[in-house]
């Protein structure tokens, strides 16, 4: 154990959703400064989509040393991830793509990452809010 | 004898598909307004540009360093979905033909088709899908005939997209009203293989 934290990159088509869904996992994670996370949210030039650059660029300013979990909303997020990640360039050497809802995802990852947790930890945490059935 | 294409040949494909997508742009995206979120055209067109610009400037020297970096050049500047899985596709074809100088049409199938085999796992789907896996597995299936049967090919696996039901992305969640509407990923994948032959052609 290194001591440093796992770091959350959110990936979202739109800046706004990825910025909302960010504060709102600091807000539910007890504010302050819970895990390093960025997100990386639209196109560069501020439309819908999703950026490579910004990805990998996002996933760079929270790596730590512990690992990156990447949660991302679907798509060509998902795609784009996975295509960087099968390259095996761009992005730190322990990053993982979380398989996760989004929203609820996010805050189970930014919670589980303030407490210390490893990457498999966060990424696992992430995951199971999967399993909470909303009906 | 069998003939065989350097670095100069994929450039000037990748060239072809360039000129082909611009030409096309308008047709993409309107495939695409009618089934998914109408940026096809725009975005593979930035794609296709970043590529020729890119090649234009530093041509590598073999033909799997050519499909390497236009395939990277996709992943990174395309922005939807079409990015990462043209540029899976070509990468993984560049990656299969290694340092070779030279290719020839049987290598560039059996490279092409691994290249499609990579799509089809990054996206989970397979032909029947209405993607642009149904042009593509059929025009690489036709590549070891000639350059004209891949290109065939292609045009029939696209055409043969309208009456399919889509199961994947934006469009699959359109379910029977995805019916009546050609693909606009198996529409560009099928310029890819006009631009193949036309360069062939010379």
């Amino acid at each position: 154990m290194s001591g440093e934290r796992v770091g959350i990159v959110l990936v979202s088509h739109s800046a706004a959703v990825a910025t909302a869904v960010a504060e709102l996992a600091r807000g539910l994670a007890g504010g302050g400064d819970p895990a390093p996370l960025a997100v990386a949210g639209g196109t560069p030039d501020g439309g819908l989509g999703t950026s490579s650059e910004l990805i990998a660029a996002a996933a760079r300013s929270v790596d730590a040393g512990a690992g990156v979990a990447v949660l991302v909303d679907l798509g060509s997020a998902v795609l784009t991830v996975k295509a960087l990640l099968a390259e095996g360039d761009g992005l730190p050497e322990r990053t993982l793509l979380v398989d996760a809802p989004f929203v609820e995802g996010a805050v189970a990852a930014l919670v589980t990452a303030g407490t210390g947790a490893d990457l498999e930890a966060v990424a696992a945490a992430a995951s199971e809010a999967y399993a909470y059935r909303k009906v | 004898m069998t003939e065989s294409y350097g670095a100069a040949f994929v450039v000037r494909w990748m060239e072809a598909a360039a000129g082909a997508v611009e030409r096309e742009a308008g047709r993409l995206t309107e495939l695409d307004s009618a089934i998914g979120d109408a940026d096809h055209g725009a975005n593979l067109r930035r794609g296709f540009a970043a590529v020729a610009e890119e090649l234009a400037k530093e041509p590598p020297g073999t033909p799997g360093a050519v499909l390497v970096t236009a395939g990277r050049l996709l992943i990174s500047t395309v922005g939807g979905a079409s990015g990462p899985l043209y540029g899976t596709l070509l990468r993984r074809a560049g990656k299969e033909l290694g340092e070779a100088g030279e290719v020839t049409r049987d290598g560039l199938a059996r490279a092409l088709a691994a290249g499609v085999a990579a799509v089809g796992q990054l996206g989970g789907a397979a032909p029947g899908d209405k993607t642009m896996l149904d042009a593509l597995t059929p025009a690489v299936a036709a590549l070891p005939e000639s350059f004209a049967a891949a290109r065939a090919a292609a045009d029939a696996g696209a055409a043969a997209t309208v009456p399919l039901r889509a199961r994947k992305g934006r469009a699959g969640y359109l379910g029977e009203r995805s019916v009546g509407h050609q693909d606009p990923g198996a529409t560009s994948s099928a310029l890819l293989f006009a631009a193949l032959e036309e360069v062939a052609a010379g």
